[in-house]
């Protein structure tokens, strides 16, 4: 084709990135209703007609788990909406649920080659929509599973990492146990991030699928105290175990003042909230505070998701207090808009130095310090620095803790020869096998990795469960000597 | 969903006291003195944290034992044998430090006695001679009398209003066996209202005689995920549902506990309000 044919093809109409649509700001910041709605079927199409269906496609390279997306986006077009759904599970079995939690803007739409002169593709807008449609108007199959191994593979925690393995576990023929402590499956996305961002339907819906598939889940059991990992091998005949129990012992600050009444861990906040579905109070039995000033402290997701509960609770002010500035803030780019669309109040470059009580042991404030950013640090980002003198007051009945959370000692405490690193996760070959230092036991998701992403926990399950079915064939195991 | 076996109503005064025997055979069998189950009554149920008083673990059943004070437990003691318990988790929290101690000293107040009874049971059979105060504010709230001689060499008793064995609080009979009777005592364990248990501890501190008291925070999950149980011991935070429940007394910071505890009275009393009014119409 010549340059100058080229330049006579008429253009195609730009047609600008979709607009999500969403519940009005005002409205929205006092009901727990889901805050964006979804694409329509025309905005969808609308939407995939702005992919050019590049050659080498950098999009799916900024996928953590390798999403053909190009494809997916492609059976769009064609209106083969199943198809398209059918092209995403291949790599990943939640795309209702990434759809809209993943940060796409940090990975596939960073590299997306139209978001180099224009606004890139909605990669993550599309997934929902093509997810959303299956769950709305039905039609896909249950996988196909491989016949009976007659394995048995335990899988500790029923987060994004667990349930993916054992999705895959189950395809592949091994009979699988999925062990939850709490009363609900789905970990941190029913206790944790709320329904006006995940409703918890959809995962419902996806857990439903485990048990049709014959995934049995045994809720209200916290492995190492109602049975051991060595139980569950010598004593229950599991042939393996997965333990993907997450990241989630809460950070607090370590100021005075943090046990007054009115200060809260986010995820204690989050779980009354969520899990509990407190903001129905009376009508569920939890009960929850309704605080009239409220100060987060912290900038993730978990930060976000708790000031927005709060507003949505009747809070008149609702702050997020975060020692660096906005474009540091670890939160998805999403929910930074939202909160603030919703009168959430950023007070930024400010670290808290003690929380101050009123007489009855309740918050009446917190003392902070204003800082200033300093020479990049570890992470590369810049360090916040304390202004000298610059002490104030913030007056407030509430305080909530969202500074990042650890591992739980309890299966280390149970499990002799489970290998802990210095931050106090589990020691693994390489994120890639999976493997413990005990045999016959893998790890993955954010009890690996730290508190990390749905995603990155999906990704470790899939991973995890091609390990464990290798392992169920050939009984190798590694040892550190020989790493 | 777990059975309820057997329901007993030790106290008909208002707030009621009523213990159930689950069908639970995993948890009667890895149970150990001193730990908790949380147990979940119906879709729109709270959490609720409650101790385990006593378990067969042959029969595969263990005994849990509520004072109706909340909405939740009112709501529960609205069951009857052959109802199920749609959740119960557990053993939760960390096993009572059980050896050869000597002589052990177990109170129990209301219905911190039922907490005890493993404890004390344990302390026997581990050779320990156990003496056990047990406190209840009338003769008709006292609750286990029988399966505390049962699991004790010596029983002590005292109500509030003396309506049954001596007149007086459970501190003054320690008191007296401590200072007029000198009794050696190696260990003291306590479990009870806050205050109580505080009061044991100032009993006890300066004779340095050793004191576990096991703490009823407010809980949500109970596995260390939210840090609502958390209370100051020895100046450091810890989590009550997976550090404790059991702390060494003497550096349990009481009146900071007590505080806590008092965070959602009034959302308490709302709730028990409208049940009063479902329980009046449903009746
Ligand atoms: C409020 C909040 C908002 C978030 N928002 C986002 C977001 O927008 N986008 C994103 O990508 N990521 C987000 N994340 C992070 C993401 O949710 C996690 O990285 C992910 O859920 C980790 O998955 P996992 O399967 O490893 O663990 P989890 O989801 O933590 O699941 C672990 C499960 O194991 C159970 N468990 C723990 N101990 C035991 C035991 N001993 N026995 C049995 N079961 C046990 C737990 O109860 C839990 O259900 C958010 C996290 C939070 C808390
Ligand atoms: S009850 Fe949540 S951490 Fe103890």
């Amino acid at each position: 084709m010549s340059d100058e044919i080229k330049d006579e093809k008429p253009k195609k109409p730009k047609v600008p990135r979709q607009p999500m649509p969403e519940q009005d700001a005002h409205k929205r910041a006092r009901n727990f209703e889901e805050v964006t709605t979804g694409y329509t079927e025309e905005q969808a199409l609308l939407e995939a007609s702005r992919c050019i269906q590049c050659k080498k496609p950098l999009c799916t390279t900024g996928c953590p788990v390798g999403i053909d997306i190009k494809s997916f986006i492609g059976l769009i077009s064609e209106k083969n909406y199943l198809g398209a759904l059918g092209k995403i599970k291949e790599s990943s079995l939640l795309p209702a649920v990434c759809g809209r939690v993943c940060p796409q803007e940090m990975q596939c739409e960073n590299v997306c080659i139209v978001g180099k002169k224009n606004e890139p593709v909605a990669i993550g807008r599309l997934e929902r929509f093509v997810a959303d449609y299956q769950g709305k108007h039905g039609g896909g199959d249950l996988p196909k599973c491989a016949p009976s191994t007659g394995k048995k593979v335990a899988v500790v925690g029923a987060g994004p990492s667990g349930l993916t393995a054992a999705f895959d576990l189950t395809v592949l023929g091994h009979k699988v146990t999925v062990f939850e402590a709490l009363h609900k499956a789905g970990g941190v996305l029913v206790y944790g991030i709320p329904e006006f961002r995940l409703p918890k339907a959809i995962v419902e819906r996806e857990v439903k699928v485990l048990e049709a598939m014959g995934v049995e889940i045994k809720l209200n059991y916290v492995i190492g105290k109602i049975k051991t990992i060595d139980q569950l091998m010598q004593e229950d005949g599991y042939d393996a175990v997965y333990v993907c129990n997450g990241a989630g012992l809460p950070w607090f600050m370590g100021v005075p003042g943090e046990n007054l009444n009115g200060v809260f861990s986010a995820n204690e906040f989050l779980t009354r909230s969520n899990l509990m579905k407190a903001f129905d109070f009376p009508n569920y039995e939890t009960p929850i505070k309704k605080f009239k000033n409220v100060a987060v402290v912290g900038g993730g997701n978990v930060a976000m998701d708790a000031v927005r509960t709060a507003l949505r609770l009747g809070a008149e002010n609702a702050y997020i207090v975060y020692r660096r500035s906005k474009d540091e803030l670890p939160a998805r780019a999403e929910e930074i808009e939202h909160a603030g669309h919703e009168g959430v109040k950023f007070q930024l470059l400010t670290a808290p130095v003690r929380v101050i009580g009123n007489d009855e042991g309740w918050v009446s404030g917190m003392e902070c310090l204003q800082m200033e950013l300093g020479e990049p640090d570890d992470s590369g980002r810049r360090r916040p620095v304390a202004k000298k003198g610059s002490e104030f007051v913030m007056e407030l009945d509430a305080v909530i803790v969202s500074i990042g959370t650890s591992s739980n000692p309890l299966l280390f405490q149970t499990t002799p020869g489970l290998g802990q690193t210095k931050k106090g996760y589990i020691e693994v070959e390489s994120e890639e096998s999976c493997r413990t230092t005990k045999k016959g036991v893998f790890a993955g998701g954010d009890i690996v990795t730290g508190a990390a992403t749905v995603i990155l926990a999906m990704g470790a399950g899939r991973n995890a469960a091609k390990n464990i079915d290798k392992y169920l064939k050939d009984g190798e195991w590694w040892s550190k000597e020989n790493a | 969903m777990h059975e309820i076996l057997k329901k007993t109503v030790w106290s008909d005064q208002v707030p009621r006291i009523t213990e159930f025997v689950l069908d639970a055979p995993e948890i009667a069998r890895a149970h150990q003195a001193g730990q908790f189950v949380i147990i979940i009554n119906g879709e729109t149920g709270e959490r609720i944290p409650l101790t385990i008083a006593a378990k067969d673990a042959e029969k595969g059943t263990i005994s849990i034992l509520f004072q109706e004070v909340g909405a939740s437990t009112m709501m529960l003691g609205q069951m009857n044998e052959g109802d199920k318990l749609m959740h119960v988790a557990g053993p939760l929290g960390k096993p009572t430090h059980v050896e050869k101690f000597g002589t052990v000293v177990c109170i129990g107040g209301g219905v911190g006695i039922a907490p005890v009874h493993p404890i004390a049971q344990a302390m026997k059979a581990a050779g320990n001679r156990v003496i056990s105060i047990l406190g209840a504010r009338n003769k008709d709230l006292l609750i286990y009398e029988d399966y505390m001689r049962a699991a004790s060499h010596e029983v002590r008793i005292t109500t509030d209003d003396g309506s049954y064995h001596k007149k007086g609080f459970v501190t003054d009979e320690l008191k007296g066996m401590i200072e007029v009777e000198k009794i050696p005592i190696d260990l003291v364990v306590v479990i009870g209202p806050p205050i109580m248990m505080k009061f044991v501890c100032k009993v006890t501190e300066p004779h340095k005689i050793q004191t576990f008291a096991s703490l009823n925070t407010i809980m949500v999950d109970g596995t260390g995920m939210c840090g609502a149980c958390r209370v100051t011991v020895g100046g450091q935070t810890k989590f009550v549902c997976v550090d404790g429940p059991e702390f060494d007394g003497h550096q349990v910071d009481y009146d900071e506990m007590m505080a806590r505890q008092r965070q959602y009275l009034p959302e308490e009393k709302l709730a028990v309000d409208i049940c009063k009014k479902k329980m009046c119409h449903s009746a």
